[in-house]
């Protein structure tokens, strides 16, 4: 109940100050070809906020953060990034907005040719022409070092697990200091301490750099672990919205079953 | 016996108005290839606009130029001199006989010069580098497609566009011109080292009689032509390689697509251009 109470405080907050939320998805609709995968979901989320999306498998809760950092286009709805509607944005000027955008794939989608090292400085090298090349090195270091992996910096996307090589996706994702965290899945198929470290470490993220974090993930427990608030979809809509509590207080048939 | 009579009694006669049944499934059967014949060459036209607009607006990406110049050019180097040293050669041995035949002996070396550095360099040096330099571009970026690199590289801000197809079909356009020299070269070193073992003859005077009442103007469009070749190779093997979907299936049909797509083009493309050549510069 505290939980939403903060909840509430942060949005009143954010409204004080006039700003737009972080992340603002309005009635989205996405199908492909004649499958309807989003039809007309809406979401909010403001800074220091982290919203886990949950769902059952192919109910689009990729696709939803694909349409959020812009590598799918809705069929119809809106989706504004800190008030700006990105819809028919040009590449270069999409760009500017991602540039306030982490996003960690579902498996990684590390660099295969390049080093751990070189991964995570690969935003850098595009983006902060203006540090010096031991800055940079030394920023992929920290980046590094707060995943736990500083001692990888060396090595090939191939010689890591799946969960390392989450780690070192999330320092990349972290590279440009983003405002905006995506997660796709960031503990699917680790083993539960490794799970649990990922959530440690994303709640370190969240109290340090007050992002706004949406997370898309099938783990409750991980969800109820990082997230302030929660949204479960089926069938392309969610279906509830709130908190932990509000999830298991509810009487919709398909969010008891879900959370058995 | 008595049960294959009961089997073609069983085979039911042609139905009327059967023919009206499958007449929307022919006529579908042909409308498909159609449709994806058009879808490709307007997805094609889509894909280079936004190539050329990444292309002429900064920031320009001149370490990843550099790296792809060394990929096409380079590494391509050592096939495209060995191709050009064996056409070279092979004219040389091929024409040698039928040239005596006609009492043209003497214009052996011209014959050699002119078949190599009008056609048999570039086009050679083209269908060398759409097989090495194709495949590579076509599988490497299908296989960054499927595994989701080339999203991780336009979440992080940056245009693959620019990035990825711009640097590669620049340096194809680049390097096809010096690497049809390089042909050329070998094939005329050959050429005449076929032609001094049967006949001893000094490389000079085989380059005096071979470029006899050659203009330089004359070899220039047909070396030039080849940054054509180079457009289409990297235009096609990046366009393949960034629209592939299907995981290992998918990367292994793009490979062999920008292969097959690309050699297509260039020998499509040396017609017209021959022809273009032969009206701009008579």
């Amino acid at each position: 109940m505290a939980a939403a109470y903060e909840i509430a405080a942060r949005r009143q907050d954010a409204q004080q100050e006039g700003s737009a939320p972080s992340v603002a998805v309005r009635n989205v609709k996405k199908a492909f070809e004649s499958h309807m995968v989003l039809n007309g979901v809406s979401l909010s989320v403001n800074r220091g906020e982290t919203l886990a999306v949950l769902g059952r498998s192919g109910t689009g809760k990729s696709v939803l953060l694909r349409l959020i950092i812009g590598l799918e286009t809705p069929d119809s709805g809106s989706v504004c990034i800190q008030g700006q509607d990105i819809a028919g944005l040009a590449l270069d000027r999409m760009g500017e907005i991602r540039k306030k955008m982490g996003f960690l794939f579902q498996h990684a989608a590390l660099y295969d040719s390049l080093t751990v090292a070189e991964n995570v400085a690969f935003p850098l090298e595009h983006h902060r022409r203006d540090m010096s090349k031991s800055e940079r090195g030394d920023w992929v270091r920290q980046l590094l070092d707060e995943v736990g992996m500083e001692g990888d910096l060396g090595k090939m996307p191939s010689d890591l697990s799946g969960g390392m090589q989450k780690r070192v996706g999330l320092a990349r994702a972290l590279a440009l200091k983003p405002e905006i965290l995506l997660l796709d899945e960031p503990t699917a198929g680790l083993d539960p301490i490794s799970s649990g470290e990922i959530d440690d470490l994303i709640l370190k993220l969240q109290r340090e750099r007050q992002m706004a974090s949406i997370v898309v993930t099938h783990d409750l427990h991980s969800a109820r672990t990082i997230a302030n608030r929660l949204a479960l979809l089926d069938q392309g809509n969610v279906v509830i919205e709130g908190n932990f509590e509000d999830l298991q207080e509810s009487d919709i048939a398909f969010v008891r079953e879900f959370l058995k | 016996m008595n049960n294959q009579i009961t089997a073609v009694s069983e085979i039911s006669p042609p139905q009327p108005g059967r023919l009206s049944l499958t007449l929307p499934s022919v006529l579908g059967s042909i409308a498909r290839p159609v449709e994806d014949f058009f879808e490709w060459f307007g997805g094609l036209g889509i894909f280079a606009w936004q190539v050329l607009k990444a292309a002429i607006t900064p920031p320009y990406e001149w370490r990843e130029l550099i790296r792809q110049l060394d990929e096409v050019g380079s590494k391509s180097f050592p096939l495209v001199a060995l191709a050009g040293a064996a056409i070279g050669a092979v004219l040389s041995m091929e024409a040698r006989s039928s040239m005596t035949r006609f009492g043209a002996k003497a214009l052996l070396p011209s014959a050699i010069v002119y078949a190599v550095f009008l056609e048999m360099g570039p086009i050679i040096t083209g269908l060398v580098v759409s097989g090495r330099v194709g495949a590579g571009i076509g599988a490497e970026l299908a296989s960054m497609k499927v595994t989701e690199q080339i999203d991780a590289i336009e979440a992080s801000a940056i245009n693959p566009y620019r990035l990825l197809a711009a640097t590669r079909i620049m340096a194809c356009i680049l390097m096809l011109p010096l690497l049809t020299i390089v042909a050329d070269g070998c094939g005329l070193l050959t050429g005449w080292f076929a032609q001094n073992l049967v006949e001893p003859l000094s490389f000079h005077r085989f380059i005096e009689s071979g470029f006899h009442g050659a203009t330089f103007n004359a070899f220039l469009p047909p070396t030039f032509k080849t940054a054509v070749y180079g457009l289409i190779i990297g235009l096609i093997a990046c366009y393949q390689g960034m629209r592939t979907r299907g995981g290992a299936e998918g990367v292994g049909r793009a490979a062999t697509n920008s292969v097959v797509l690309a050699s297509l083009f260039v020998i499509l493309a040396d017609v017209v251009l021959v022809k273009f050549i032969l009206i701009v510069f008579p």
